[in-house]
């Protein structure tokens, strides 16, 4: 054990000297140009022959996208006309509506009857006082555009998931298919398809609706598979018994027995959705997340913290009723009986709100949207405290950057940077094998060699650098942390309430105080990635330290461990699985927020997407895309292989399986 | 029996474990495999060799203690797995040559089925929970609920339409079971372990209800226990199980009196006698006093009667004609456990 130490000591030891000296010719550090392979250019011809040529007999490339497209843009529109634009009569300037969107008062009334036939008076009060915020901080249009996308995302994310789990329930084959392409799909970062998309499908937000349904829709055909499966076999016996054929099978026996795990699922979906604002905004999406990255871009401190902050609050109540929903698909009620507006009393009174805000707003606008110049704005709030911060603590703010960035982020740069790419080659071989054998060393070594030869080398270790120091400093902040809820359970509940909040809160919103108050930069974007990726570090070593087995601690307690001596003995070296998995969780959720380096300027991988975004060139999308998937999946490989191999260690898995 | 099978099967067989290796089992050479062989592949026999005949309007029991293959078997006999080797047959049509069609419909009009665990929908109400069979039949839904109430009122449950099940005892919940299962008139009705999730006295009491509703509908019933004293309650036969073979079927007479090995007499060994026995195992040659004893009397319930008398009584046929004596002695031997 010791010497097997020492040779990984040695290991480190020379990969620092090498990289600190600098020995040797130039190209063993820098990969030169010429001996780049044109992949980028052929990926940009083969999918330009896809768009221009490809026909499958029946239809075009062009066509299947272009049908696609239009069978999502229909509901999305129609949507869309209900609740922000109203419905036009021809196009362009000389449009004329002639149907007003829902007034803003009849969609609070919808939401606070969804609140209170979810679940009571409480909810309903939240949800209604949210959207209330919502019209009366001026963010109204935008907010409906998001809350529009979330409609159609959600449903389709949902039907496809559901679908999807159907089938690999039913077929046994085709879930062992789909278990590894779920499995990718979760470990490669939404950057990293979202050129693809663009290019298939155009800038706008069909665009945007597709990345959304690709990222939140494998939680659903996770949980769906895994729902069916749990049904009670005497239920699905019976089901059998009575003569079910198949469709009765799905639909009257499965689905509403698994219905309470399937409602996870989508709250699940929901929330993803709800992440995605932002990101897909870059590729057409609009509303709230649109307002959001052009405030950043053109650092507008006030508008971006507005629209941020309505993002949150839309994401709590769409949150906190979906949440609802799903416990409410548990307890089943009787329905009552009369007369149809007293069967339905909320949708008799919600529509009874729609005809009468309808009607008089005609006459008044003010029933029809709220009046513009009575919004509240809170942007100079926002720009004045930031200025007070700027002027007053500026030096504070300016040492405790410059002290990270000297100390730790620059030489850890350096380090990465200075390792000759074949030497780097080997050491990633060698760790490949450490942990999971000669199939995972040859998979590193296949995949990292393709970043050199593709000319990304730099750029990907940039991106490791940065994410590895965010990685570390989450760990450093969420690993004691997690640790202190799971020993103590005061302490746990506090930081439960905080850890939930956080990871509510959709990715990009974390950004937008940080550029504020540090500008741009890899320190600001090592801030961000930190304060979105530690949720995961405080949860695993939570959960591992908590559930810990009773007997040990007991066994400990007999032995006359003190409190200090069971946390360092025992709980601690049982949790390390659990705290791996979750430092597996954290470096994909540090690469899943590349994509906002690109907005601070660092030169790595997100940077390199972001400009094929704004070029359009596809090539260069993809390669970059698959450079990140690539650093995913070898980081993601080797944890959970490493995590697997404690487990062994400690028994608590078999050798086999 | 001279009635014809409702229900058989021939040489069934059920075999877990890696495919190839089961194919190879039954290859022609090594047929049938004994457990050595099943052993050396690294099967598991859930039930081995089973071969029964079950006629109209009987109670035929199995039992045998956990894992003895009691659930498997039964899962065949219902078409709900397919089995490795063997024949069953339903009024007399080979169950494994239908199409999934024709199983369908077998199951839609000939089956019921009652569960451990009731296995009621959580999601609908009682009503709708009986009515469910019917309805995916594809019958209109008031003539369903209908037809559903009917049902509810047989098993005692009326007024309780509109509860869910989790609103319900486990006697309750069972009872909606059994009503789900009867409300499409089935003629085969499979129960497997029906009342061991509940305790005692319901139990003692939902049999009496099973008997009652038997004498009532007459179906032909394959009902599962491991509990011996329900078996000898309700079984016209009972068939024994012990690591996926049948031991031995008979009635619970024939098993006391006569046990066909030794795991069936230890099986049997605390069953008191006098309720299982009748007066027809110990009556002698000749003649008695009285009006008659019937024969078929299990012996604890005319015991008094006989140890009451000085003189040796009368047993008689179910004609009525005499066919032998009973005496105080042959009695008191019984009830002391001889
Ligand atoms: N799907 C399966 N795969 C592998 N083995 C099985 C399977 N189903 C049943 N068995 C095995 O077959 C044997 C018989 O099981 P079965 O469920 O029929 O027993 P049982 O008599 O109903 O027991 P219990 O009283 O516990 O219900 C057991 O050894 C069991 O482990
Ligand atoms: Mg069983």
């Amino acid at each position: 054990m010791s010497a097997r130490l020492g040779i990984w000591l040695g290991l480190f030891g020379l990969t620092l000297g090498l990289s600190l000296t600098s020995l040797g010719p130039d190209w063993l550090r820098v990969y030169p140009d010429a001996w780049v392979l044109p992949l980028k250019d052929s990926i940009s011809g083969a999918m330009k022959w896809l768009v221009e040529q490809a026909n499958f007999g029946l239809f075009t490339f062009t066509q299947a996208t272009r049908g696609l497209a239009w069978l999502i843009e229909q509901p999305y529109n129609l949507v869309r006309n209900l609740l922000e634009s109203g419905f036009m009569d021809g196009v362009g300037r000389r449009a004329e509506q002639i149907v007003p969107p829902v007034s803003w008062l009849a969609v609070i009334a919808a939401v606070v009857a969804l609140g209170h036939y979810a679940k009571d008076w409480i909810l309903a009060l939240v949800v209604g006082l949210a959207f209330t915020y919502l019209a009366v901080f001026g963010q109204w249009e935008s907010a409906m555009v998001t809350l529009a996308s979330v409609l159609i995302a959600v449903p389709i994310g949902v039907g496809v998931g559901l679908w999807l789990g159907i089938l690999a329930y039913r077929h046994r084959s085709f879930e062992l298919i789909l278990k590894p392409v779920l499995d990718l799909m979760q470990t490669i970062p939404i950057f990293a398809y979202l050129v693809p998309i663009l290019f298939m499908f155009g800038f706008g937000p069909v665009s945007a609706l597709v990345a959304t349904v690709i990222y939140a829709m494998p939680p659903m055909v996770r949980i769906t598979i895994m729902a069916l499966h749990g049904v009670d076999p005497e239920v699905v016996d019976f089901g059998t018994m009575a003569g079910c054929n198949r469709r009765q099978m799905t639909w009257r026996i499965l689905i509403p027995a698994a219905q309470k795990h399937l409602m996870v699922g989508v709250n699940q979906v929901i929330m993803l959705s709800l992440n995605m604002v932002i990101i897909a905004s870059m590729i057409g999406a609009g509303g709230l997340g649109f307002d959001v990255l052009s405030a950043l871009r053109r650092l507008q401190i006030g508008k971006g913290f507005e629209a941020g902050i309505a993002i949150v609050v839309l994401a709590i109540a769409i949150d906190r009723l979906s949440q609802a929903f799903a416990e409410r698909a548990g307890r089943i009620t009787a329905k009552p009986t009369g007369p149809l507006w007293r069967r339905y009393p909320r949708s008799t009174l919600v529509l009874g709100v729609l005809v009468i805000t309808g009607l008089l707003g005609l006459v008044w606008p003010v029933f029809q949207t709220f009046p513009e110049r009575s919004a509240l704005t809170t942007g100079s709030f926002w720009n004045d405290g930031i200025k007070y911060l700027n002027i007053n603590f500026f030096d504070t703010f300016e040492a405790v950057k410059l002290f990270f960035l000297n100390f730790f982020m620059l030489p850890v740069k350096r380090f990465f940077l200075g390792i000759p790419w074949p030497w780097a080659l080997v050491m990633i071989t060698a760790l490949g094998w450490r942990f999971g054998g000669w199939r995972l060393a040859l998979m590193a070594l296949v995949m990292a060699a393709l970043i050199v030869v593709t000319g990304l080398w730099e750029k990907a270790m940039i991106t490791v650098y940065l994410c590895g120091a965010s990685v570390v400093i989450a760990s450093v902040i969420g690993i004691p942390v997690g640790v202190l809820a799971g020993v103590s359970a005061r302490a746990g509940s506090v930081i439960g309430v905080v850890i939930d909040t956080l990871q509510t809160l959709p990715s990009f919103v974390y950004l937008i105080p940080v550029v504020m108050l540090f500008r741009i930069g890899d320190f600001t974007a090592m801030v961000a990635i930190v304060a979105y990726a530690v949720v995961p570090a405080v949860r695993y070593a939570a959960h591992g330290v908590r559930h810990v087995s009773g007997n040990l601690i007991e066994a400990g307690v007999v032995c006359g461990c003190t409190r200090t001596q069971i946390l360092r003995h025992i709980r601690l070296p049982l949790a390390l699985p659990e705290i791996l998995l979750g430092l597996n969780q954290t470096i994909m959720l540090a690469l899943s927020m590349l994509v906002i380096t690109a907005l601070v300027g660092t030169r790595d991988l997100g940077q390199e997407v972001y400009i094929a975004l704004v070029k359009a060139d596809v090539g260069r999308g993809i390669v970059a895309g698959l450079a990140i998937a690539f650093i995913a999946i070898i980081a993601d490989r080797m944890i959970t292989a490493g995590a697997k191999a404690a487990r062994i260690r400690y028994g608590l898995e078999e050798t086999h399986g | 029996m001279t009635k014809p099978a409702k229900l058989a099967c021939k040489a069934l067989w059920k075999v877990y474990g890696d495919s190839t290796a089961v194919g190879h089992v039954f290859g022609a050479e090594i047929f049938p495999p004994d457990s050595s062989v099943l052993d050396n592949f690294g099967l598991i026999g859930a039930v081995q060799h089973a071969s029964l005949d079950i006629a109209e309007g009987e109670i035929f029991v199995i039992m045998g203690l956990s894992g003895s293959g009691k659930s498997t078997l039964v899962r065949l006999l219902a078409g709900l797995i397919k089995p490795s080797f063997g024949e069953i047959f339903v009024d007399g049509q080979d169950l494994l040559k239908m199409s999934e069609k024709e199983l369908i419909e077998l199951r839609r009009h000939k089956m019921g089925m009652v569960f451990q665990h009731f296995a009621l929908l959580p999601h609908l109400s009682v009503l709708q929970n009986v009515a469910f069979p019917l309805i995916i039949q594809g019958m209109d839904k008031p003539s369903a609920q209908g037809r559903a109430a009917e049902v509810i009122k047989l098993v005692g449950l009326e007024g309780r339409e509109h509860y869910f099940p989790r609103e319900l005892s486990g006697g309750q919940q069972q009872r909606v079971g059994i009503a789900r299962s009867l409300a499409v008139e089935p003629e085969l009705w499979f129960l497997d372990e029906p009342f061991s999730a509940l305790d005692p006295l319901i139990r003692r009491e939902m049999q009496d209800e099973f008997l009652r509703l038997q004498a009532m509908l007459k179906k032909t019933i394959v009902f599962i226990t491991h509990d011996f004293d329900e078996a000898i309650r309700l079984a016209d036969r009972i068939a024994i199980m012990k690591d996926g073979c049948i031991v031995q079927v008979d009635t619970p007479e024939g098993l006391v009196l006569d046990p066909a090995t030794d795991y069936v007499r230890e099986f049997t060994r605390h069953i008191p006698r006098d309720k299982v026995v009748s007066i027809g195992a110990i009556m002698q040659q000749g003649d008695g006093a009285g009006d008659g004893i019937p024969a078929s009397a299990p012996i604890a319930e005319v015991a008094k009667q006989v140890v009451a008398s000085d003189v040796p009584l009368r047993v008689i046929d179910a004609a009525g004609a005499p066919v032998g004596k009973v005496d105080r002695e042959a009695v008191i031997a019984v009830l002391v456990g001889e």
